[in-house]
């Protein structure tokens, strides 16, 4: 496939990709650490890991599962846990004579870890649930996530867990900033850093897709009959795609912990599942780049563009009705529900950014990261 | 020594029962939440993910309804036909343009119906607890044995039973019941048969709404609390009924609730329960298991008899 293509678009993508980088360094350096941007820009990195991963499962392999919010928990109680300085375990772990787990270990180790965890999970409870067709799978994935949740939150495991309370103190992305002798930071980090951890996953995962494997994959998204006629082994493949998807949104979760400072089993409801699968699906079903975008897109609107609308207007002596806390979400779900019912595809149906043709117009388009 | 209403030493019974009671009742209302679902999926093969935010609206409508004055036997009704007005919108609106998309498509729909109720509920109420208006009559309280109670835990049981009857009767016996049956069947041949499809659908999404609506009546008395996220675990526990009594069988989701109601009550009073039996000396916390115990239940009845209690074996053909 490679061999009939021309190089062109792939040093497009990855010289669009290297100055977005490079803006974002650029950015900030130079506006203030507290602009509005780089909040967006953080969580939409972290958005982005995740919702590629769920796209692997949902948008390449054609497993519809709704267990994501059930991972990213395992990924940032695993990455907490891990990572908790020692002199700060008997304040969290206040009510539980400071914890069992008495070591840390280094961050990327310790994201390495909830990644895994999240995908023996995935293993286990692949080895049932992979078995059901669509909307049952969802169903039950969505339960696997419900029971995940409360087995973190249960007392008998507070020593690891910490119950129900909340896991704090770890390091976060602010601690990525790199600071002199009094404590003044020199080069700031806290975007560059998730948007490299991000970056890296998601390239992992495209390589994926790229490969022998993910060809399978998508064999059996469109046909499963077929594909199984020409050798796929089923079982293993979709296996496979489960854990892997799982394991990146043990990293994403990771992440999300970094982002949030503190980490509480009840924020991981399906709701939060639910909110991802809407980025998917705005971003495209089975588009990587789709679902980078549409994270950027909907964390921008949901936390920033559409802030507004949450405040009172006036136009000149014009009160403007309706304006007051909540609206921007009822305008945000009707906008995504438009998406969804009159543009199926969503921003880029199932293409790429290396797969667009780069003319001048299209070259301005906010890019992949 | 203590001693019980009978006057004798308490029995592990004493305490189980008024679990057992509540167990019965909110099952009742889940079981009117979940022939909604089963319903929906028997003829469209849809999770219709936001019919639990149907019955979390009809709390509110009656929240807002309540508060501006009209009488509360005028209240009740209003509320259920706003409520099938909703759900039939629900419908027209979100799941009939997409007919002939994938299955998907539709699921992803219903989600996002879900989401859309919850963010316009949360504007509207600010986000904050509404408190349910209390219902004469239903909210007064019973004594039953060793159970103390509102009286809305002894209806919730007659009154589904009654319903379930009067909606098997329809179903059976009249035109539009035998329509649904046909369109439950075989869509499309229903179809070429001459049978409005619209229609069928439309009916049975009010049906729907409508036992949700009285469903949300009978819980929000028990619990009387609505916030935009009230909806989302009777929801999902009520599917998962209706999974577990086999998707698509009225009697079985019927059952089912029950079953998972009164399970889960039990497992949240299973603290209190072991203690009194003199089996644990201590509490174990296992009350956070009580919804999860619902969704363990839904993986293991799909892993080892995916049909349900009551399901007919589907075959999907290549």
């Amino acid at each position: 496939m490679k061999t009939t293509k021309s190089k062109a678009p792939m040093i497009v993508t990855i010289v669009v990709i290297a100055a977005i980088y490079a803006a974002v360094f650029i950015a900030e350096q130079i506006l203030p650490p507290t602009s509005m941007l780089f909040t967006v820009l953080k969580k939409g990195a972290t958005y982005a890991l995740v919702a590629v991963s769920m796209n692997l499962l949902n948008g390449f392999t054609g497993i519809f599962s709704l267990g994501q919010a059930g991972f990213m928990l395992i990924g940032a109680y695993v990455y907490g846990i891990f990572t908790i300085p020692l002199e700060a375990r008997p304040q969290v772990y206040q009510y539980f004579d400071g914890g069992l787990v008495q070591f840390t270990v280094p961050l990327v180790i310790a994201m390495i870890f909830s990644g895994l965890a999240a995908a023996f999970f995935a293993f286990l409870i692949g080895l049932p649930v992979l078995r059901l067709k669509s909307d049952y799978l969802a169903i039950a994935t969505l339960g696997f996530a419900e029971i995940i949740r409360a087995i973190f939150q249960w007392n008998g495991l507070g020593p690891v867990t910490n119950g129900s309370n909340m896991l704090r103190s770890f390091p976060t992305f602010n601690d990525f900033n790199i600071t002199d002798g009094q404590g003044n930071v020199t080069v700031y980090l806290s975007t560059l850093v998730p948007f490299i951890m991000s970056g890296v996953c998601i390239l992992l995962i495209v390589l994926l897709i790229h490969s022998s494997y993910g060809r399978a994959l998508k064999a059996i998204r469109d046909d499963e009959v077929a594909a199984e006629a020409m050798g796929i082994n089923l079982a293993h493949h979709k296996r496979l795609a489960f854990c892997v998807s799982s394991f990146f949104a043990g990293v994403g979760g990771a992440m999300l912990a970094m982002y949030q400072t503190t980490v509480q089993a009840k924020s991981f409801t399906s709701a939060m599942t639910y909110e991802i699968l809407l980025i998917v699906v705005i971003g495209g079903i089975g588009s990587v780049t789709g679902s980078v975008l549409s994270s950027f897109l909907f964390v921008a609107c949901s936390e920033w563009w559409l802030r507004f609308l949450d405040e009172k207007q006036m136009i000149g002596d014009f009160e403007v009705p309706l304006l007051r806390n909540g609206f921007r979400l009822v305008v945000f779900s009707l906008i995504i529900m438009i998406v969804v019912l009159f543009f199926r595809r969503g921003i880029m149906g199932d293409r790429e950014l290396w797969d667009l043709k780069f003319s001048g117009k299209e070259r301005k388009r906010r890019a992949k990261e | 020594m203590q001693y019980n209403w009978k006057g004798c030493v308490p029995t592990v019974w004493d305490t189980v029962f008024p679990y057992l009671l509540s167990g019965i009742s909110v099952g009742g209302q889940y079981a009117l939440i979940a022939i909604g679902y089963t319903m929906v999926y028997g003829i469209l093969r849809l999770i219709n993910f936001a019919h639990g935010d149907v019955f979390m609206v009809a709390g509110i409508v009656m929240v807002y309804i309540a508060a501006s004055g009209l009488p509360l036997w005028l209240c009740i009704p209003l509320v259920l036909l706003i409520t099938v007005g909703i759900g039939f919108l629900i419908e027209r609106v979100a799941y009939k343009p997409l007919r002939s998309a994938p299955r998907m498509s539709v699921m992803i729909s219903a989600i996002g119906v879900s989401y859309t109720l919850q963010n316009l509920v949360l504007y509207i109420t600010g986000g904050l607890n509404k408190q349910y208006p209390t219902i004469p009559w239903i909210s007064e309280t019973v004594v039953i044995g060793p159970a103390k109670t509102k009286l809305v835990t002894v209806v919730t049981p007659f009154l589904v039973i009654l319903l379930v009857f009067a909606l098997v009767t329809l179903i059976n016996k009249t035109k539009i019941g035998m329509a649904m049956r046909a369109v439950s069947k075989d869509f499309e041949t229903s179809q070429l048969m001459g049978i409005k499809i619209n229609n069928v659908i439309s009916a049975t999404f009010i049906i729907g709404s409508f036992l949700a609506g009285v469903g949300s009546v009978l819980y929000f008395t028990n619990y009387p609390t609505v916030i935009q996220t009230s909806g989302a675990m009777p929801g999902l526990k009520a599917f998962v009924a209706a999974v577990f009594g086999g998707i698509g069988s009225i009697p079985g989701a019927v059952i089912g609730a029950f079953i998972i109601g009164v399970m889960e009550n039990i497992i949240k009073g299973l603290d209190v329960i072991l203690f009194k039996a003199g089996i644990t000396s201590g509490p174990l916390g296992l009350a956070t298991f009580s919804d999860a115990f619902t969704f363990a239940l839904l993986i293991i009845i799909l892993v080892v008899k995916p049909t349900g209690l009551f399901g007919e074996k589907v075959t999907d053909k290549v």
